[in-house]
């Protein structure tokens, strides 16, 4: 029992139960019930459909634990091996976002492929740098110059007040 | 003869110097895009989509549906080259493409795989053509009624013939129209489901945020894990001869290709169905046909040809009911409508009364893009040889960095990029556990179309739920919702009773 519940697949629904639920509480906050010839409140889409979002995945956790452990729940969830190099990738994407606003994107993102040009995928120095390199100006040229996007820049702000003056 | 007035005033706006360089550039993009093993029209049209704000919005839909065109054309590059489909339509394409290549005939099968394409988009673009305008018009007699139960209708093609898992399919559209409802009540503007009271959620969630996190990132790592081992890429050498005769074998294939675009057309537009099952379809049939079916999977012509032109008439078809319904036939075509509507272009029968320029302007670039696709496909065979040597982590990085930037252009929030990262985490974890993506995507684009009529519906009709029974054509949409709604259950049942009988 405890086997078939600790399966991807019934921690999976398990989890969108939970998900729905929560998502019940808060679309309770508006009235959720028939308000006579207008129709549902503006809690009720929100709500009923989390409903039924909850009553679905608990029918997947109950069919899922119901059907024990098959010889199909025994293949891993994740290809061996990979997990490690997807999780690296998470995490270098969450500290690349992290560092945007404080560093800049001009900084967090040429780190990110940096690190994952060389470091990650084994690249040789002439391909990566030159990638690395070469994607920020034309980021700069193309959201700042040509579309008057500002990317964060954190503290490296000061040193792009030539570059406005010059373009702008 | 309108249309063809119409048509021909929409090729002045085609054909305008802006718009033709347009189309070659959306259409080689896709082509490389498409070619791209794990990538397909809906990724590319994902991340690229920030980037067209570059140019006006009408420019940016006709760029896009280019690119869509050109990966439709691009996924059996990578399909006949590597072995693998470039995209999710092109798997049909790997059953005889790939034995061809290895029987040294790469560059016949390119062609032909081109050809066939180029056979499926001119028909079915055609049809498209006859068929956008009096849809349209029909569309015009729409209330709220009938609006919500055509997207009723649209949700439940998903369960009745999307094939994957009934409850999972209901959670992903739920869960897809709740999280459209993030953000300000559309009728009373009250805040709901402001999630840990971040201001960032009163602006609700873009379908551009959870495209972006799903078909990006998600996209990545979900390619990364699978890629333990780099795939052969086969060369490809095309040369004049072998292109007149490879013509002159297509040529014959022409039942096959006929086929392949009517079916492909119809089954486009259907919101659950689409390129995929129309090219599987399509293989299946000519091989059912065929005088010769222990050929097909052996590296039989006919075998890339039928899911060729299946799918590129499938995304032509897919266009139809966004462009004159406003319901998506397509994921892809969900990320144009929610572009469109962003640009302040909402699809749906009012475009064509009051935009007639823009609606014939795109449709008129449906064959300027489809002559690019196949003159450029053929032209670049080299290149594509050399790009799918491209080592995957550059890939990789280049899109992960256009997903980030992407992702906080168009409101400038790192709010949103967050957003992003978790909605790829967790499509990339929901999808591993064979929760379909396309419903969940769909929901978010049509949920405030959905919630909207369904509300000013009842307003309308001073809350009598009968309402959406009573009137004719929303009574026949939500009939055929219930029989899609019950198809599952009745073949379950069907099977149940053969098992008893038996």
């Amino acid at each position: 029992m405890i086997k078939s519940v600790m399966k991807p697949e019934s921690l999976i629904a398990l989890a969108l139960m939970g998900f729905s639920a929560y998502l019940m509480w808060h679309a309770t906050v508006l009235p959720i019930g028939w308000d006579g010839a207008r129709g549902p409140g503006g809690g009720a889409f929100p709500f009923w459909l989390s409903m039924i979002m909850f009553v679905a995945s608990s029918g997947i956790f109950l069919r899922s634990v119901l059907a024990g452990v098959r010889p199909a729940d025994l293949t891993p969830f994740f290809e061996p091996g990979m997990l490690g190099q997807v999780l690296a990738v998470v995490l270098a994407l969450g500290v690349t976002i992290l560092l945007m606003p404080i560093l800049g994107a001009y900084v967090a993102i040429p780190l990110f492929m940096l690190w994952y040009l060389r470091f990650f995928g084994r690249n040789g120095w002439t391909v990566s740098l030159s990638l690395t390199l070469i994607t920020p100006v034309v980021l700069f040229f193309f959201f700042e110059v040509a579309l008057l996007i500002l990317l964060p820049k954190g503290i490296t702000e000061p040193l792009f007040f030539p570059l406005y003056a010059m373009f702008f | 003869m309108e249309i063809l007035s119409l048509l021909g005033q929409g090729f002045a706006t085609s054909l305008m110097p802006l718009n033709i360089g347009i189309v070659i550039v959306g259409v080689t993009l896709g082509l490389f895009i498409g070619a791209m093993p794990g990538l397909g029209s809906v990724n590319g049209v994902a991340i690229v989509l920030p980037l067209t704000f570059i140019v006006p919005p009408a420019s940016a839909i006709i760029f896009l549906a280019a690119l869509y065109y050109g990966a439709m054309y691009g996924g059996a590059i990578s399909s006949i080259l590597l072995g693998i489909p470039g995209s999710s339509t092109a798997v049909a394409t790997t059953f005889d493409g790939r034995p061809m290549a290895q029987q040294g005939k790469a560059g016949l099968a390119l062609i032909a795989a081109a050809g066939a394409s180029f056979v499926g988009g001119t028909i079915s673009v055609i049809l498209f053509t006859l068929f956008a305008a009096p849809l349209a018009d029909l569309a015009l007699k729409f209330g709220p009624a009938e609006n919500f139960a055509l997207v009723l209708l649209a949700f439940t093609t998903f369960v009745g013939l999307g094939g994957d898992d009934t409850l999972k399919t209901i959670v992903m559209i739920c869960l897809g129209l709740v999280l459209s409802t993030v953000g300000l009540d559309l009728i009373t503007g009250q805040p709901r489901m402001v999630f840990f009271d971040m201001p960032g959620f009163y602006a609700g969630i873009s379908f551009l945020v959870l495209a972006i996190g799903v078909y990006g990132i998600g996209e990545v790592l979900w390619t990364l894990e699978k890629s333990r081992v780099a795939p052969t890429v086969t060369t490809a050498k095309v040369t004049y001869s072998e292109l007149r005769s490879a013509f002159r074998t297509l040529a014959r294939t022409w039942k096959t290709m006929s086929v392949g675009s009517v079916l492909g057309f119809f089954v486009g537009m259907l919101p659950a169905a689409g390129a995929t099952p129309a090219s599987l379809m399509a293989y299946g049939i000519a091989k059912s046909t065929s005088k010769d079916p222990d050929s097909f999977g052996k590296g039989n012509i006919e075998g890339v040809v039928a899911p060729e032109t299946a799918n590129n008439a499938a995304s032509t078809g897919s266009l139809l009911p966004m462009l004159s319904l406003g319901i998506p036939g397509s994921p892809t075509t969900a990320l144009l409508l929610g572009g469109m509507v962003m640009w302040g272009l909402t699809p749906g029968p009012m475009l064509f009364a009051e935009q007639a320029d823009f609606v014939w302007g795109l449709i008129s670039s449906l064959y300027t893009a489809n002559l690019a696709a196949v003159l450029i496909n053929l032209a670049l065979i080299p290149l594509f040889v050399w790009a799918l040597k491209t080592p995957f982590s550059v890939l990789c990085t280049v899109v992960l960095v256009l997903c980030i930037v992407g992702g906080f252009a168009p409101d400038q929030r790192m709010h949103d990029v967050w957003l992003i990262f978790v909605f790829g985490i967790v499509g990339y974890l929901l999808r591993k556990a064979d929760y379909p993506m396309a419903p969940l995507v769909l929901a978010l684009v049509l949920g405030p179309v959905m919630e909207q009529s369904f509300r000013q519906a009842l307003i309308a009709a001073q809350g009598d739920v009968t309402t959406f029974v009573t009137r004719p054509l929303s009574g026949t949409f939500v009939a055929l919702a219930a029989v899609f709604f019950l198809l599952p259950l009745l073949s379950k049942l069907r099977k149940a009773r053969q098992v008893t009988a038996s």
